[in-house]
């Protein structure tokens, strides 16, 4: 430090010394210039993050405000009895679940007026008012077919517009007469809530369900798709990271600098630049079309994100190998190793925790992908179950979270908007999960030189 | 090397599970095409899959003409089985069917859906239009005058004093949807017609067809916008413009009632009642079709054809109509030619 140095009395009593070259303490115009910039080039940098923090800001509260009312959901309890006949009977018709449907609500209003709730209570506000719950009810008595005849307690799902007005996204005022609800549904809905058979519970069904139709928002899921996402995200790990990983020793370590590597290496750079959506094209051209693959699989889906994926880890594969120092090498060559155990043994171990941590980013972009996904028939009304088994998980035709959320948002009952919010929280979680264990991976493992 | 062997392996199984899928037989329906028509075929398709012992199908969205397109790609188990289409197929799909080997095609009406004019439920007062003001609002060249001109109006108000006194901003299906034919059919050139343009055209020595054509172009001056996505995307445009009008299908405005206000057609509102009896004039009936190569071949599809089109379903009191679809008055006659698989000519 230049000014440390001086002897404090030149800088007390400059005007003494005429002669003198000014002091550094009292600053010359071309210095304050240079200090200026530099605070306003500060202030530049505070205000970019201030600004990318408030966009932070209003995305992480418009998610979050608007996913929540998805993880709750409105219930209607009710004790019922199916009877031996009534279930002959629904098994014989076409429509099934709409015959028990109907069982249900008759049973159900009947229940209701003698219960002595105070507004008349029509079958057709019921039906209004209770969704679907024919498939649960069918599904039930299927299963457990020694408990017809017996008393049994059910939570059934309410319609998407009751839980709208549970969660306030419909309001008395703001709503209109429709078949789905009406005004005076809302005062049934009301009584019923006071009298404790309607009720908001916590909604395992999004978490763990599957997708539904149009006209049953109340029980779509994301849970299906989250183990379509898990299968294709199994094929990705374990295709590009040993194809990736190896394609990048080669490259660094063996391969010959010529020309035909100089090519090899920019069309690698330009691939992981390419619009996902092309390689959509190239899946279903390639891997459906020629390969006779399942549609709408997650194997498929998988294979096609590899694609994707593979660039992006090379990349950063190559990049670690490059930063372990050639010491290392070296010093393994000079004691009589071969080049092979240098790399394997030496090089690849230190190499390890950036490869991983670019695996893992590499996952979570492919985890978010949709584009391609819309070629190979993995959006739409897809994600109706779980898989029967480890092989069928990447077979069966099944959607992936975001390619859910996208058809969700397209849905024109607004319910369906909240769940496509939900999915968004659900789908964050698991990125900042991945990208968590990235940062810790590094954090523990990285060696500095 | 432990690491080359855990290589090789993790190879293997996956290449193993690829071979077992592409062996496995196809044992679900395969849907794709119209997004008019996606929200039905996706409730039959949760009911069809709860209801028997099929898997449930599959459904992808798309439009009309990807839907045909991917549908004429050919016969095999790597091609779809079913395509829903908001339109009839047109002469030159079947050719290119044909030409693909899918030869025995099985037609679908499953009912009608009306086409509704909406705007903001708060905004300006859009109650009542003619296929007229549509026309003068929205036609590329329009009669004013007497002469033909490039469209003139900034305002509803300037062609007809009883529309609100606000810029014309009109939200209507891109060309890819089988909408915006019918808007184009049934509104467009209707108003074209009525509003004396269309003679107006001829007498100044265009051909017919040209006439037609010119009636049906849209003004491209930025005050009427091609919605390419979803009704819900039309509705977000709505939502921060007061002075919208969009085109939706009569189910959609009827889910959202509490955002939207409809209009009425030549002073015919809109439901399934005025729809069924054709009085709204702005309808159009929808459709899927089956490959017949398929039936057989993928089970549940004949029944999946007939469990769409069943009175219980497809029938006035169905979940479909239920959702906003305007049920076949002739579905007895749809139901018969389905169990005879009768094809196209």
């Amino acid at each position: 430090m230049t000014d440390a140095t001086l002897p404090p009395e030149t800088s007390a009593s400059p005007a003494k010394a005429p002669m003198q070259p000014k002091s550094l303490y009292a600053l010359d115009d071309l210095t304050r210039k240079r200090n200026a910039a530099e605070k306003r080039f500060q202030a530049y940098g505070i205000g970019a993050i201030a600004i990318g923090l408030f966009f932070l800001v209003v995305l992480a509260y418009a998610i979050i405000s608007q996913g929540i009312p998805a993880f709750s959901r409105t219930v209607v309890e009710v004790e019922f009895t199916l009877t031996q006949e009534q279930y002959n009977a629904a098994e014989g018709t076409l429509f099934k679940t709409k015959a028990y449907e109907e069982i249900f609500i008759n049973a159900l209003s009947g229940q209701l007026q003698d219960s002595g709730i105070e507004t008349p209570v029509e079958p057709e506000a019921i039906e209004r008012i209770v969704g679907k719950p024919g498939s649960t009810i069918r599904e039930f008595f299927r299963e457990n077919e020694d408990q017809l005849g017996q008393p049994v307690r059910f939570d059934l799902a309410a319609s998407s517009r009751v839980d709208g007005y549970m969660s306030g996204r419909i309001t008395r005022e703001g709503m209109t007469d429709s078949r789905f609800l009406m005004a005076s549904d809302l005062d049934v809905v009301d009584n019923l809530v006071e009298a404790g058979v309607i009720k908001t519970v916590f909604n395992w069904s999004f978490i763990t369900g599957a997708d539904a139709g149009v006209d049953n928002a109340a029980a779509a899921g994301i849970g299906a798709s989250v183990i379509g996402s898990f299968f294709m995200m199994l094929v990705v790990l374990f295709l590009s990271l040993p194809i990736g990983v190896a394609a990048s020793i080669y490259l660094e370590e063996f391969a010959p600098q010529n020309r035909f590597t100089d090519l090899i290496e920019v069309n690698i750079s330009n691939l992981a630049a390419v619009p996902s959506i092309v390689f959509g094209i190239l899946g279903l051209a390639v891997f459906i079309q020629f390969m006779h693959l399942p549609q709408s699989a997650p194997l498929v889906g998988g294979l096609v994100l590899t694609l994707m994926t593979l660039p992006t880890i090379i990349i950063s594969t190559r990049a670690s190998l490059k930063a372990v120092p050639p010491s290392i090498r070296d010093a393994a060559l000079g004691v009589g190793a071969s080049k092979m155990q240098a790399i394997f043994h030496h090089v690849l171990p230190l190499a390890m925790p950036g490869i991983l941590t670019g695996t893992i980013i590499g996952l979570a972009q492919a985890l978010g992908e949709t584009a391609p996904l819309l070629l190979i028939g993995m959006v739409g009304f897809v994600a109706r179950g779980y898989p029967d088994g480890f092989i069928a998980g990447f077979t069966d035709p099944n959607s992936a979270m975001p390619a859910q959320i996208y058809t969700w948002a397209a849905r024109s009952d607004l319910a369906f908007t909240e769940k496509a919010w939900g999915g968004i929280i659900v789908l964050l979680i698991f990125l900042l999960t991945m990208n968590i264990i990235a940062i810790i991976l590094r954090r523990r493992f990285e060696r500095r030189w | 090397m432990k690491f080359t062997t855990l290589v090789s392996a993790t190879a293997l199984a996956v290449a193993s599970t690829a071979f077992v899928g592409a062996a496995q037989a196809r044992d679900q329906v395969q849907v794709a095409g119209s997004s008019t028509v996606l929200p039905y075929a996706s409730i039959v398709a949760e009911a069809f899959g709860e209801n028997t012992d099929f898997p449930t199908p599959v459904v992808e969205s798309g439009g009309s003409s990807a839907g045909l397109k991917r549908f004429c790609e050919g016969v095999g188990e790597n091609t779809i089985d079913v395509a829903n289409a908001s339109r009839k197929i047109r002469d030159k799909e079947i050719k290119a069917c044909a030409e693909a080997g899918v030869k025995d095609i099985i037609e679908v009406r499953i009912g009608y859906d009306g086409i509704v004019f909406a705007s903001q439920k708060d905004g300006p007062a859009f109650t009542a239009f003619e296929p007229v003001d549509v026309f003068n609002a929205l036609g590329a060249k329009v009669l004013k005058d007497g002469e033909i001109v490039d469209n003139p109006y900034n305002k509803w108000s300037e062609f007809n004093a009883e529309l609100p006194d606000v810029d014309i901003a009109a939200f209507i299906p891109g060309t890819k949807h089988g909408t915006r034919e019918v808007f184009e059919e049934k509104v467009l050139a209707v108003g074209c017609e009525e509003s004396g343009a269309l003679k107006a055209m001829m007498d100044a020595g265009m051909s017919e067809d040209d006439a037609e054509d010119a009636c049906i172009a849209v003004r491209r001056d930025g005050k009427s916008v091609d919605i390419d996505g979803d009704y819900t995307e039309t509705l977000a445009r709505i939502d921060t413009n007061s002075n919208g009008i969009g085109v939706f299908g009569l189910a959609f405005y009827e889910n959202n009632t509490d955002k939207l206000k409809v209009a009425t057609m030549s002073g015919i509102a809109p439901s399934t009642e005025t729809i069924a009896s054709g009085e709204y004039p702005v309808s159009r009936p929808l459709y899927f079709y089956i490959k017949k190569a398929h039936i057989g071949v993928i089970p549940g599809l004949k029944e999946y054809a007939q469990f769409f089109i069943a009175d219980e379903i497809a029938g006035p009191q169905g979940p479909l109509a239920q959702y906003g679809l305007v049920s076949d008055p002739e579905l007895a006659a749809v139901q018969a030619s389905v169990s005879n698989e009768e094809t196209m000519k």
